[in-house]
């Protein structure tokens, strides 16, 4: 019995070890009480288990009962070019949840566009994130709270008001674990001012065959009539542990579009959850994941319609061979406030091979009356028709599938608007799937 | 050798006996047209010899070219020049014409031993055969079929069938659905395509595409058998006439037949 204590202790004994290690006493005391908090939710509810409804076909236990240590400060001296989209941008890098400032390029930003590490801010310019910090996550999950709790580097991005920012902002999640198995809590902030026209990208990418622990929050404001495009890069190494929240408020006539790539990790969970918190706020969610091995990619989406004349747009789609599982569970709530919504979510997913399995499940939660809401789900294997039409014009049965399969995929990166982003995305598909190089 | 021979063909669907004997026989250069009432088995029959999954052959033979073709993958049929204008063509987001029937060109040339073409050879190709059927080249640049209209996908098919150049293509219902305007444009695009060599098989159910498709022969379909058979003036009898006296009830009066059948 002493066995399975030991066993079920593994990351929360070293969590409890890392918080009672780290006290920042510079740091502004409501940082401390985000911390503090934050430590508090998490031992209320702990680990989440298969029980609980939002977890109950993503079982955590195998990598929560791996005693992850805090991962170094100290970097390896392997600082290994980034397979990054190339292109014009500012770059931020963190390696292993700290900023790299050597890797990144944030010297010369103009505009009045800022984008800095997130410990460095807290320590020069507090008054610039009090406002928003731990603000729009404020319900996140364990694993956002446990976030919290060591919430101390990561980004912060501002774009000021009425500023168009052609270039996209990329944010690198690089961990390479030094020594055994480690864990990072990057967290972000991205506050994206009336009227700023802007494009982000996160990138999470990590070693190959090393158990690593990403915990990851980014938290997005979008302020009166921002427009924000928003893509999710997650690439993380083969034997990595990937969870991560975004959380978003949308403000009046505001304008946010979010593209969600998962192809890594071991286990990769991503919570999205957009409120429409004014009138006329506009989001349109698009994300693809492609499942393979024995990987679990779960993809929790929430878009709160909390007030009228909101518009939102969902497309998932997923990908799943060998004995991989994908999870997509969409939720929309259309609060009693929120007249003239007008939601639409579709998911759709491929399963490759016998073993594979997706599960997939829309829920809506309807308040008011006068709403437009639509979703539907697919799970299935090619459309015989198309096959057979492909293979009427002279295309062999092999090729005209891995078409099939391609074009699926590409459906939702050729809707990535940052192009090498969309570049580097397609050529991961043309790896990956058997179709690739079309 | 006639090019197509089909000689007592049987076919299912789903366990019902669709074709229950056919016969026909064309020539290279002919164009035959059939037509029939609904469910009469025109459809099954231009599925069947396109090698559609699903349609089951219980007895009889198909030889194209001598060979036997009911024993060949649908692609290999498309390969050696068996081309089928579907009635209801498939939209497939994300796969671009051009890229689509570049593959199926470069396959069925491979296949006739002549060389690939590489990409501004097939730009070209495409340039010319898209006038034709008067079809935006922005269309074909466009995913497949996705968001087009019904005389759009109409005119794509004899697009593509103008691109890959069969020796018999076989026309499902292209006339269904399409305006006097759109129906002129794949008539035409149709016609310049009549050769010598080449053969067609047009099923209607309306006489109307014939005054544009004039066939050599027409051939009428009642139950899955071929139950009259006669040149174009055979078109004209069955418009007065309508299917049902083919039936076995009694001829419609010339005048007041009804013009819709079925």
């Amino acid at each position: 019995m002493e066995a399975v204590a030991e066993e079920t202790a593994g990351l929360e004994r070293s969590i409890s070890e890392a918080y009672r290690e780290r006290r920042s006493p510079r740091d502004p005391g409501w940082v401390a009480e985000i911390r503090r908090a934050g430590m508090e939710r998490f031992r209320e509810t702990g680990f989440p288990t298969v029980r609980e409804d939002a977890w109950k076909y993503t079982n955590v236990a195998p990598f929560v009962n791996v005693p992850f240590q805090l991962a170094s400060h100290e970097r390896g001296s392997f600082a290994r070019p980034l397979p990054l989209p190339a292109g014009a941008g500012v770059q931020i890098v963190l390696v292993n949840g700290r900023y790299a400032p050597d890797l990144s390029s944030v010297g010369l930003l103009t505009g009045g566009l800022e984008v800095a590490s997130l410990a460095e801010v807290i320590a020069a310019r507090p008054e610039a994130i009090e406002p928003y910090l731990a603000k729009t996550v404020r319900d996140g999950n364990a694993f956002a709270q446990l976030n919290s709790a060591f919430v101390d580097d990561g980004v912060f991005v501002r774009i000021p008001a009425r500023t168009a920012v052609a270039d996209p902002i990329h944010l690198v999640f690089l961990s390479e674990p030094t020594f055994g198995p480690t864990v990072s809590h990057p967290r972000n902030l991205v506050i994206a001012e009336a009227g700023s026209e802007s494009s982000v990208v996160e990138t999470f990418l990590g070693t190959a065959g090393e158990p690593y622990f990403t915990n990851a929050v980014t938290e997005v404001v979008l302020h009166d009539g921002a427009v924000l495009d928003f893509s999710k890069l997650e690439l993380e190494g083969d034997a990595a542990f990937h969870v991560a929240t975004i959380a978003v408020a949308l403000g009046r006539n505001s304008n946010f579009t979010s593209h969600s790539i998962s192809l890594g990790g071991a286990l990769a969970r991503n919570d999205l959850n957009v409120r429409l918190d004014a009138e006329g706020a506009d989001c349109t969610l698009n994300g693809l994941f492609l499942g393979t091995g024995t990987q679990l990619l779960d993809n929790h989406t929430l878009i709160d319609h909390a007030m009228p004349h909101g518009t939102s747009r969902e497309l998932y789609k997923g990908i799943l061979d060998g004995k991989s599982r994908g999870i997509f569970h969409g939720k929309i709530i259309v609060r009693p406030d929120a007249q003239k919504t007008d939601a639409m979510q579709t998911n759709k997913n491929l399963l490759l091979s016998k073993e594979a399995l997706v599960n997939s499940e829309p829920a809506l939660e309807i308040f008011a009356d006068d709403v437009k809401c639509r979703h539907g789900s697919t799970i299935g294997q090619l459309d015989a028709a198309a096959m057979f039409y492909l293979r009427s014009r002279g295309i062999g049965e092999e090729e005209a599938r891995n078409l099939l399969v391609y074009a699926f995929a590409s459906d939702v990166a050729s809707r990535i608007r940052v192009a090498p982003l969309r570049a580097l995305v397609q050529q991961h598909l043309g790896l990956r799937l058997p179709g690739g190089g079309v | 050798m006639a090019l197509l021979e089909i000689r007592n063909l049987h076919a299912s669907v789903a366990g019902n006996e669709i074709l229950r004997g056919v016969d026909l026989t064309v020539d290279a250069g002919e164009v035959h047209a059939i037509m029939g009432p609904n469910g009469s088995g025109k459809s099954t029959l231009a599925h069947v010899l396109a090698g559609r999954p699903g349609y089951e052959v219980t007895a009889g033979e198909v030889l194209f070219k001598g060979q036997n073709l009911l024993a060949m993958a649908p692609e290999l049929r498309a390969r050696e020049g068996v081309f089928l204008a579907f009635q209801y063509p498939v939209e497939i987001p994300g796969v671009s014409n051009v890229y689509f029937l570049k593959n199926a060109l470069n396959a069925v040339r491979k296949h006739r031993g002549l060389p690939e073409l590489d990409a501004f050879d097939f730009l070209s190709l495409v340039e010319e055969r898209a006038k034709l059927v008067d079809i935006d080249e922005e269309l074909v640049k466009r995913p497949v079929n996705e968001g087009f209209s019904g005389g759009e996908k109409k005119r794509n098919e004899i697009f593509q069938m103008a691109i890959l150049d069969p020796t018999l293509a076989i026309l499902d219902e292209t006339d269904s659905g399409l305006d006097i305007d759109a129906l002129r444009i794949v008539a035409a695009g149709v016609n310049s395509l009549r050769t010598a060599e080449r053969a067609m098989i047009v099923v209607t159910h309306y006489q109307r595409l014939l005054n544009y498709i004039v066939p050599d022969f027409l051939h009428v379909l009642v139950e899955g058998r071929i139950a009259l058979e006669g040149g174009k003036e055979l078109a004209l009898e069955l418009e007065e006439k309508g299917y049902a006296w083919l039936d076995g009830e009694p001829p419609a009066k010339a005048g007041t037949a009804p013009l819709t059948v079925g």
